[in-house]
C-alpha cells in the first residue's frame, strides 16, 4: 500500500483556497460580518475612553457628542453592537455546559440566563448612571 | 401508480461529476452524465449507476450505504454531505455537482488523501487509555449513565471529514489538528474511564490545536452525526483557561497537568 501511494503522492491535485472563500457560503460570510463587528466594538471602546477624558469639562464632554463624525460612528456602531452580542449570546450553550445528572441543561435555558444577565447589568448601569444626571 | 412509475424511469437528471486522473490530467475537469431519476435514490446510487453502466473509469469510496462507515464523503453542490444520505428528489431537477472533499488532497476523482487526517487521530490518541491496567480476572472499568452521559455525544463520531471540508481554517491551515481530532480527544478526555488526558491536552491545547479555531460553527453544521465539535473546541478552550488561571494566579493550587499526574 505505502509504495503504492508514494507515485501517486507525486501527482495529487491540490486544490487552492479562493481569496473570496467567505463569499461561497451563506454561514462563511455571516461569520466574516461577525469578525468585522468586532472593529466596532473596539472602536466603540475607544470612543468611551476619549469621552472620560473630558470627564472634567462638561462643555467639551457635550461639544465632543455633538460631533457628526461621532454621531455617525454611534449609529453605526449600534446594530453592529447589537449583531456582535446576539450572535455572541446565541453561542453561550455550545461553551457552558451544565448538567443535571444525566441530562444536559437545555441550550435554551443556558442563553436565556445569559440574555436576563444582560439586561439586569444593563438596567443596573442605567440606574446607576441617573444619579449623576 | 404503474403510470407515475413509468413516467418516473424517463426522467433523467444531470450529474456533474469532478474528474482528475493523475495518469492523464495535469487539471481537473467535470464529466456530465445524464443518469435516470428515482425519487428513492440517493447521489450515491446515482454514482453506481455511472460506474456499473456509463463509465468504469469513475473512482470514489463508499461501503455501508447507511450513514455508518463514514467513506462516502464528498462535496454535492458544494455541500460536504454523505453521498449515502443526499437524495437525488432534493435536487431534481436541478442538476448536481459532485466534488471530492474540499480542502484534501485529490489522489484520483472523487478519492481524497486522507493521510493527514489519520495522523491527526493518531497525535490525539484517540482511543482508552485506561487509568490504570488491571487483570480481565478483575472485571470490567465501571461506569454510571451519568458518566456515560459526559462524553456520549462525541462518541457518535464515523470519521467521515464532512466537518474539515466545512473548515475554512483547515483550510487555510492544513497544520490545524482540526473538528473530529479534537472532539474526539474532549470524547476521551471525558470518560471517567481514561487516564491521557495530559497527553492529549498537550497537543489540542497547543498552537495547532484549539487556539486556531475562529468557532465558524460550520463543522457542527454539517456533522450528519450531531457530534458538535464547535461545542468540543469551545468547551477545551474554557478548561484551558481555567487551568492556566488556576496555575498562575491560586498559588496553592495546582494546574491541571499537576493534578492529573499525581491522582
Amino acid at each position: 500500500m505505502s509504495q503504492d501511494t508514494s507515485r501517486a503522492i507525486s501527482k495529487e491535485y491540490i486544490r487552492p483556497m479562493p481569496s473570496n472563500w467567505w463569499l461561497k457560503r451563506k454561514t462563511y460570510f455571516l461569520f466574516m460580518v461577525r469578525e468585522l463587528t468586532c472593529v466596532f466594538v473596539g472602536g466603540y471602546a475607544l470612543f468611551l475612553l476619549v469621552l472620560a477624558t473630558r470627564l472634567h469639562d462638561s462643555e467639551g464632554f457635550a461639544a465632543l457628542l455633538k460631533q457628526p463624525v461621532l454621531i455617525a460612528l454611534q449609529i453605526i456602531a449600534i446594530p453592529m453592537l447589537l449583531y456582535h452580542s446576539i450572535t455572541w449570546l446565541n453561542l453561550t450553550p455550545k461553551v457552558m455546559v451544565l448538567w443535571r445528572g444525566e441530562e444536559r441543561v437545555s441550550p435554551t435555558l443556558i442563553a436565556g440566563a445569559n440574555y436576563v444577565a444582560w439586561l439586569i447589568v444593563s438596567i443596573s448601569i442605567t440606574w446607576i448612571v441617573s444619579f449623576f444626571k | 401508480m404503474a403510470a407515475n412509475e413509468k413516467a418516473q424511469s424517463d426522467a433523467t437528471i444531470a450529474m456533474e461529476v469532478f474528474r482528475y486522473r493523475p495518469d492523464q490530467d495535469d487539471e481537473a475537469t467535470f464529466q456530465l452524465y445524464n443518469v435516470p431519476y428515482r425519487t428513492d435514490w440517493v447521489v450515491l446510487d446515482a454514482l453506481n449507476h455511472i460506474k456499473d453502466e456509463i463509465d468504469g473509469t469513475l473512482s470514489y469510496r463508499w461501503s455501508c450505504r447507511m450513514g455508518v462507515c463514514g467513506s462516502c464523503g464528498m462535496m454535492v453542490n458544494g455541500e460536504p454531505k454523505l453521498t449515502c444520505a443526499a437524495f437525488l428528489r432534493d435536487y431534481y431537477p436541478n442538476s448536481i455537482r459532485v466534488e471530492p472533499l474540499n480542502y484534501f488532497p485529490v489522489i484520483r476523482d472523487l478519492v481524497i488523501n486522507m493521510d493527514d487526517f489519520l495522523c491527526k487521530l493518531n497525535e490525539v490518541k484517540s482511543w482508552l487509555v485506561p487509568q490504570e491496567e488491571k487483570p480481565v480476572s478483575e472485571g470490567e472499568y465501571r461506569q454510571t449513565p451519568a458518566q456515560l452521559a459526559h462524553y456520549k455525544p462525541f462518541s457518535m463520531c464515523i470519521n467521515c471529514m464532512l466537518c474539515y471540508s466545512a473548515c475554512p481554517v483547515y483550510g487555510q491551515n492544513p497544520e490545524f489538528i482540526g473538528p473530529a481530532a479534537i472532539a474526539l480527544a474532549q470524547r476521551y478526555n471525558l470518560d471517567s474511564r481514561d487516564g491521557a488526558k495530559t497527553e492529549r491536552e498537550e497537543v489540542i491545547f497547543s498552537h495547532q490545536g484549539i487556539w486556531e479555531c475562529t468557532f465558524v460553527g460550520d463543522c457542527t453544521r454539517v456533522c450528519p452525526k450531531n457530534v458538535d465539535p464547535a461545542g468540543a473546541i469551545q468547551q477545551a478552550k474554557v478548561a484551558a483557561t481555567k487551568d492556566w488561571f488556576r496555575s498562575m494566579l491560586v498559588p496553592w493550587g495546582k494546574s491541571g497537568k499537576e493534578k492529573s499526574v499525581t491522582k
